[in-house]
């Protein structure tokens, strides 16, 4: 079970949250414009690195905010957690 | 027609004889709070609404997470970033309702009366921070959530919200799971009540 620091309420079981994926996934700016395969691309292909991955969480037993995490996808080891709107830390 | 506040049935209402039962060692007491009025309020913290409706109700909102601030009969229980939950006595809801809503004037805030969304549980006694510890994760010493702090949270995998109190915690539940958190709470209560 991983202890995930939410950033308004503190260190929270994973229980109490829904996983959202990678981070810093910019809606288009003009949808209609892609092709079928930007579109299949913007929908369907997400990173999957063996370490630090920057993820969206949200906190839905509790504050029910989403928010960011850096994770190692190998260890586990949470790096960063920051809130919406706010740039991806830099860690090591 | 009949009487509407007659009829009404609490959530938790079926157990309040094994309540009882188990309040009377002493070390823990449970029963349920019926009816108390609860009005969900989201608004933004840093606008002139939100410092309005703090002056309309008589109770400043807390912007700590996990905090509650009170004034009067009333409780603000911070549920996140732009969400309370103020809580009330029982009638309240109208009242209290109407005045927020002025106090909002033309501006982006959501008030609305939940009172029949949760029922509330009151686990006090020196046992009952043991109790609960049995079904949360948090930390629940008063050292860490004494007076004037609450969480939202899971007990025993049910959503819960807890409100710390000197030697109590008051649960509130959301209605439908009422009874099986009833039947948890006494289920955990067995090894702390006298002659169980
Ligand atoms: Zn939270």
């Amino acid at each position: 079970m991983l202890l995930i620091p939410c950033p308004w309420c503190g260190p929270r079981d994973e229980a109490e949250f829904h996983y959202g994926g990678q981070a810093h996934i910019a809606y288009p700016d003009n949808p209609a414009a892609l092709s079928d395969e930007e579109w299949a691309r913007y929908l369907f292909f997400r990173d999957n690195p063996k370490g630090p991955f920057a993820e969206r969480w949200s906190h839905t037993a509790g504050c029910r905010r989403w928010f960011n995490v850096v994770r190692d996808t190998a260890t586990n080891e949470i790096h960063a957690v920051y809130r919406v709107g706010e740039p991806r830390p830099v860690t090591a | 027609m009949a009487d509407s506040a007659a009829e009404r049935r609490s959530p938790a209402a079926a157990y309040a004889a094994r309540f009882e039962a188990a309040s009377a060692g002493g070390g823990l007491r449970l029963a349920e709070i019926p009816f108390l009025t609860q009005v969900d309020l989201r608004v933004d913290p840093k606008s002139p609404a939100a410092e309005r409706i703090g002056t309309a109700i008589g109770v400043p909102l807390p912007v700590e997470p996990g905090t509650v601030a009170s004034g009067g009969d009333l409780e603000v229980l911070w549920l996140g970033p732009d969400e309370w939950l103020v809580l009330g006595p029982d009638g309240a809801a109208p009242d209290l309702v109407a005045r927020i809503a002025e106090a909002a004037g033309g501006e982006h805030v959501s008030v609305v009366d939940v009172s029949a969304q949760r029922t509330t549980l009151a686990v006090a006694g020196e046992r009952a921070r043991d109790v609960l510890a049995h079904g949360c994760a948090l930390d629940l010493h008063p050292r860490v959530f004494g007076p004037g702090r609450c969480a939202q949270t899971m007990l025993a995998r049910a959503n819960v919200i807890l409100v710390a109190g000197e030697d109590d915690v008051r649960v509130l539940v959301r209605s439908s799971f009422a009874g099986y958190l009833a039947e948890w709470l006494l289920d955990a209560s067995v090894e702390y009540v006298a002659g169980g």
